[in-house]
């Protein structure tokens, strides 16, 4: 056809196409810029954040030893005669954490092996938002159902269980993050190749034999990772401690007392009057940098566990 | 259908009195409405390989599945027809799939070694079917049956995923063959192999119908003409649907289908026409 074509067709032709190259490279130059922005933006925000905490935990080790914020039996910055032992609150944030793992993992990880593995996929299409949105709820709302709904209620089971205690603000943070542990579990399930499942089966397993043989192990490090991520959420969630847990910073593991978790000595110090440069503002940052510590150590363990454990199938 | 006729007749002549361990009558496996496979009569004759060939689409991997109720896991699938292993049928009510899977064992396309080391890869399916004897002793046996055993015994505690897709593959023989099935069905076994790897395969099965029935599914004509005894031609004709449903051709001796086919589509197919 072409060769059929007249020079001055083929001319006409060419005059419809007049790419702008020069202003394609502009443009691209633009955007890619834009966005590098945007991501540098958030980058340094974090830097900014990690540099903020380690300037002023720096100022309060200067005023305050290593060796005493590790070794006080107790926490009373506030008092005239102040004391920064951190395990107090530690001992809190682990007690707290300890009692919401408990919950959330069996929970989250039954619900994740149902949903994925026996859940009819008109059920699972329903069920797996719906327990997303779970994790949408405000966790101030978790705070008040704590105090106000669960507290009573084990008050009932438990003699002496004070109005703020560790138990029931630990329950009621398992209970909100389930859904963490269930959907990132359940993803990490699902994505177990069905040729994996086949197999067993071909071999004479039943389900419940080829979940425990060979999709489990398979989607281990997925599931592994999704506990570390629950457990660094209840290591950092405030709302619900905060509320329930009390403000009482007591050294120790008893669940049944008010504790203050080191979430909660944030909240309290922020609320306050606490005059900006003081010791007490100080301390905050203290907590925050032992904290921030804490979950990236998990995380970076998780990070690693993963790369090391994950199966690679093709 | 008369070639179908003549191929079971020339079939039941050529073998002799040999036994009969696997019997498709009049089957049939839909997909919800849709038809795959309509209609297939066959006879597997034990300790033989029987090779299923065809182009894409004409149901041989589905037919492969029914005998031993894989299809089962699959939502709407059904099979019509009936399908007698020892002259049991498999479907009836009081078979327990398990038991079928346990006696027909498979092997699948790609290789699917478990997310554990080779050993619990071979034990674990013992294991499931409550298997009491000396573990260590049938994990070896079914390594060196696989021709694997060389390769692999001093790494057993490695994960299966390690090893390259060969030896997956001769894994998965081996795991097949530590419940001790009657049947080894494959489904494409060395499609997703090399040359050498596939050779070894094609070797290993040579040995292995002295102990099993192995039915093949495979693309590859050439395997089909090397290793088996008995080749199943199936073809696929275009639905109102705009699916394609598949149908048995022609099934006798392999020599026959390759040098003296009844049809003329199984002769166009193996000179390499069309598929």
């Amino acid at each position: 056809m072409m060769s059929e074509s007249k020079p001055s067709e083929q001319q006409e032709n060419q005059q419809l196409w007049r790419p702008n190259r020069q202003r394609s490279k502009l443009v691209e130059l633009a955007v890619k810029s834009l966005f590098g922005l945007f991501a540098l933006v958030s980058v340094a925000t974090t830097i900014g954040i990690i540099f903020v905490l380690i300037f002023e935990t720096i100022e309060f080790f200067r005023e305050v030893p290593f060796w005493r914020f590790l070794t006080d039996k107790e926490w009373t910055p506030l008092f005239s005669n102040a004391q920064f032992g951190i395990f107090v609150l530690i001992s809190a944030t682990f007690l707290t954490s300890i009692i919401a793992i408990t919950v959330a993992l069996p929970l989250g990880l039954l619900a994740a092996i149902y949903l994925s593995e026996y859940a009819q996929p008109k059920l699972r299409q329903w069920l797996k938002p719906a327990l997303e949105i779970l994790a949408g709820v405000p966790t101030v709302v978790y705070g008040y159902f704590a105090l106000l709904f669960v507290t009573p209620l084990l008050q009932k089971i438990i003699p002496g269980l004070q109005g703020f205690n560790a138990l029931s603000a630990g329950m009621v943070l398992g209970i909100s993050i389930i859904p963490l542990v269930a959907s990132l579990s359940e993803d990490a399930i699902y994505a177990v190749p069905q040729s994996l499942r086949e197999g067993a089966y071909a071999l004479g397993a039943t389900q419940r034999e080829a979940i425990i043989g060979v999709v489990l192990p398979g989607a281990l490090s997925g599931i592994v990772a999704s506990f570390i991520i629950a457990v660094s959420r209840a290591i950092g969630e405030t709302m619900i401690v905060a509320i329930a847990a009390g403000q009482n910073p007591t050294l120790g593991l008893n669940p049944f007392v008010p504790i203050m978790t080191m979430t909660a000595y944030i909240v309290q110090v922020s609320l306050g009057d606490t005059p900006a440069g003081s010791l007490a503002f100080k301390t905050i940052f203290a907590v925050g940098m032992t904290l921030f510590v804490l979950t990236l150590i998990l995380n970076v363990f998780s990070f690693w566990f993963v790369r090391r454990f994950r199966e690679k199938y093709e | 259908m008369i070639s179908v006729d003549l191929a079971k007749h020339m079939t039941s002549a050529s073998n002799g009195q040999k036994e009969i361990i696997l019997k498709t009558e009049n089957v049939s496996v839909y997909y919800g409405n849709f038809l795959a496979v309509r209609g297939v009569y066959l006879d597997i004759p034990k300790n033989k390989i029987v090779a299923f060939i065809g182009p894409s689409g004409c149901g041989k991997s589905t037919l492969l599945r029914t005998f031993n109720r894989l299809n089962d896991l699959i939502p709407g699938c059904r099979v019509e027809g009936r399908i007698t292993f020892h002259k049991q049928d498999i479907y009836d009510k009081k078979i327990d799939p398990i038991d079928i899977c346990r006696r027909i064992g498979m092997v699948f396309q790609k290789p699917t070694p478990f997310p554990k080391s080779i050993y619990e890869n071979i034990a674990f399916g013992a294991r499931v079917n409550g298997y009491r004897g000396n573990m260590d002793e049938l994990v070896e046996q079914s390594l060196r049956q696989a021709a694997l055993w060389d390769e692999v015994k001093d790494k057993l505690k490695q994960s299966g995923l390690a090893l390259s897709g060969g030896q997956q593959q001769r894994l998965c023989i081996a795991r097949a063959i530590a419940i001790q099935p009657e049947v080894i069905l494959m489904d494409e076994p060395c499609s997703a192999l090399d040359p050498i790897s596939t050779l070894k395969i094609e070797e290993l099965l040579d040995e292995l119908k002295e102990k099993y029935t192995i039915i093949i599914v495979t693309h590859n004509m050439q395997q089909a003409s090397r290793i088996a005894d008995m080749t199943a031609f199936f073809n696929a004709e275009a639905t109102e649907m705009g699916g394609k449903m598949g149908y048995l051709v022609e099934y006798d001796e392999t020599q026959e289908i390759f040098h003296n086919p009844k049809e003329k589509s199984t002769q166009d197919y193996v000179s390499g026409r069309f598929g």
